[in-house]
């Protein structure tokens, strides 16, 4: 039962070990940034798993419901998000340059034009 | 009325100065603006420094949400050495880099340049500033974003590659902090560092702690660049621009040293890190690693940004060094270097920018006899390429002075001796551009060169300066120093 009902860490842990592989192992610049935000993304369920309690409601303070999710890791993971979406908007654009400048994005063939 | 509000001001004045330098989109404009912003920050560390000199710690409740809840901004002895640090070296790169910069971005694009440098100062005196773990991501990736975009400004088309590896480097090991910061959060439920640090003893022997404290520690160590980790600093010094170079040698690396000590000592104790897990063998050994083996890479540089690129990654492995001792003296000693290579390195950078400008790409094979074109250049990266060798009356005499006494006191003499064997590869390649610049005939291509432009000799020389007259007065340095590691010590047990 210890498994399931850590469910949510097992999957956080995938994604985890996933992204972090995709971007060691592909030498595609885009294929990297892929694996970075599955690896970023991770994180995002780190906080909010947690957050969540069953059959909690959102903290607004009424009679009828006793039990709350904490709203805080909501929050920080938005900023968080934003952070990725920039992260990942910068790599990008960092993309298409190296793309421009030495017409590839295969990490290989860019190594090899500067040797 | 203003004087309450010092902390907060410390990270908004630079932080609104970006998007106004967008808004006009004048070069000129917001090199002013990134400049007035510089000195405003300056004034307000100093400030800051002294209010606290006593040993007050200044606690600043952001939108009066009082914490543990809202965030808090803290200024204690420690971080306000940094603020001044960061200030000043980022004060004197801005007056450099109107010259500078101007030869290296094209003109359309100086007002971004200025609006990133502004964005990277907020960053960085954020992280410093701040008491809140959470807050302390987002400020470390606020400097990380715009350090990409300054490094990618750079000419030569591989500083696109270097922005990019740094970029995935840069964000993994943000991401590994921000884990590191999750478990803690899940642990304590606080992300205010001082309530996070008087709730961890009670549970400091768990396996999520101890997780996150691997966790902070990897992700701090790749944005400090500690040996392993340093892959992508030597591209990233090489290829941004001058003033970019200076910037980051003397003031990101510093800062991530500052969060690791933070961590180290102040969140997690001293009793987690040193006896729990063996962080003081590791640290140890991969500073030594780093002392020695970039050291003798960089011998082997011909590009002279890649060489001292090399010589930092050496040399903040003294500043680890001196953490890895876990004692007042090895502290002081980690943290004056801190300090003092901030110093040397920025004015090593910033002088290398004034030969970049005549030469293009400084290369071994086409300085030779620059010593004659440009004797004042020349004579200052000398000066502090003794200061990084550790010459009496340099900075770097007093910080390795320092070092040498903890590994004596903590009975390890074999230690010492190590530190002044890493010093004699020092030797070896600072030797190798005084061979270059005074004993080699000028070739025609330098024999043409002029000395470096005043206003970029000016602001280089003042740090030159800097990195003797503290090796001569140490009061201010060592004992600031002292006092940080002190309260650092203190503050975890």
């Amino acid at each position: 039962m210890r498994f399931a009902s850590h469910y949510s860490y097992w999957i956080t842990m995938f994604l985890l070990i996933a992204g972090l592989y995709i971007v060691i192992a592909h030498g595609n610049l885009i294929k990297k940034l892929v694996g970075l935000s599955i690896f970023q993304t991770s994180v995002y369920l780190l906080y909010i798993a947690p957050g969540k309690l069953i059959g909690g409601t959102a903290p607004i303070v009424t009679e009828q419901f006793q039990v709350y999710s904490n709203p805080l890791p909501h929050v920080l993971i938005l900023t968080a998000i934003v952070v990725g979406v920039a992260t990942l908007a910068l790599g990008l654009a960092l993309v298409v340059r190296i793309r421009e400048a030495y017409g590839s994005i295969e990490e290989d063939e860019i190594l090899e034009q500067e040797v | 009325m203003i004087a309450p509000h010092l902390p907060v001001l410390q990270v908004v004045l630079p932080l609104l100065a970006a998007p106004l330098m967008v808004v006009v989109r004048r070069g000129g404009f917001a090199w002013l603006l990134a400049t007035a912003a510089s000195v405003a920050a300056l004034g307000i560390a100093l400030a800051l420094f002294a209010r606290v000199a006593d040993g007050a710690v200044l606690s600043y409740a952001m939108g009066s949400w009082p914490p543990p809840w809202g965030i808090e901004y803290r200024v204690d002895r420690v971080n306000a050495f940094l603020l001044v640090l960061v200030s000043s070296i980022a004060t004197v790169v801005v007056i450099y880099s109107r010259t500078s910069v101007a030869a290296e971005v094209p003109r359309e694009q100086l007002y971004l340049f200025y609006t990133m440098y502004a964005l990277c100062l907020a960053g960085l005196l954020g992280i410093t500033v701040t008491g809140d773990a959470f807050n302390l991501f987002v400020f470390l990736e606020i400097s990380s974003l715009s350090t990409y975009v300054l490094i990618a400004l750079g000419r030569d088309r591989r500083a696109l590659v270097a922005s990019y590896q740094y970029l995935i480097m840069g964000t993994i090991g943000a991401t590994f902090f921000v884990i590191g910061v999750g478990l803690l959060y899940l642990m304590t439920g606080t992300l205010n560092l001082a309530d996070m640090a008087q709730r961890l003893p009670q549970v400091a022997e768990s396996r999520p702690v101890l997780a996150a404290l691997a966790f902070i520690t990897v992700g701090v160590c790749l944005k400090l660049a500690l040996f392993p980790l340093h892959l992508w600093l030597p591209n990233a010094y090489a290829y941004a621009p001058s003033a970019v170079t200076a910037l980051l040698a003397a003031t990101a690396t510093k800062v991530s040293v500052y969060v690791l000590l933070r961590f180290y000592f102040f969140v997690f104790g001293g009793t987690t890190v040193f006896i729990a897990l063996p962080m003081a063998e590791i640290l140890l050994l991969l500073s030594l690693a780093a002392m020695f083996i970039a050291s003798t890479v960089a011998i082997f540089q011909d590009n002279l940004k890649r060489m001292f690129a090399y010589s930092s990654v050496a040399q903040i492995g003294y500043i680890t060094l001196g953490v890895s001792f876990d004692s007042v003296t090895g502290l002081t000693g980690g943290v004056v270097h801190l300090f003092n290579h901030a110093l040397t390195k920025g004015a090593l950078f910033l002088l290398l920018g004034g030969v970049a400008l005549r030469v293009g790409v400084v290369r071994f094979d086409n300085i030779g006899g620059i010593g004659r074109m440009m004797p004042v250049t020349a004579f200052g990266i000398v000066l502090g390429g003794l200061s990084l060798i550790g010459v009496p009356a340099t900075v770097g005499f007093v910080s390795k002075w320092y070092l040498v006494l903890a590994a004596l006191e903590s009975g390890a003499w074999w230690l010492a001796f190590l530190i002044v064997l890493s010093s004699l590869l020092t030797v070896a390649y600072v030797w190798r551009f005084v061979e270059a610049a005074y004993f080699r005939e000028p070739d025609p291509a330098v024999a043409r060169l002029k000395e470096a432009p005043l206003a970029m000799l000016v602001p280089a020389w003042l740090l030159v300066g800097a990195s003797v007259y503290f090796g001569l007065d140490t009061v201010l340095t060592v004992g600031g120093a002292s006092q940080a590691a002190q309260d650092l010590l203190r503050g975890g047990r």
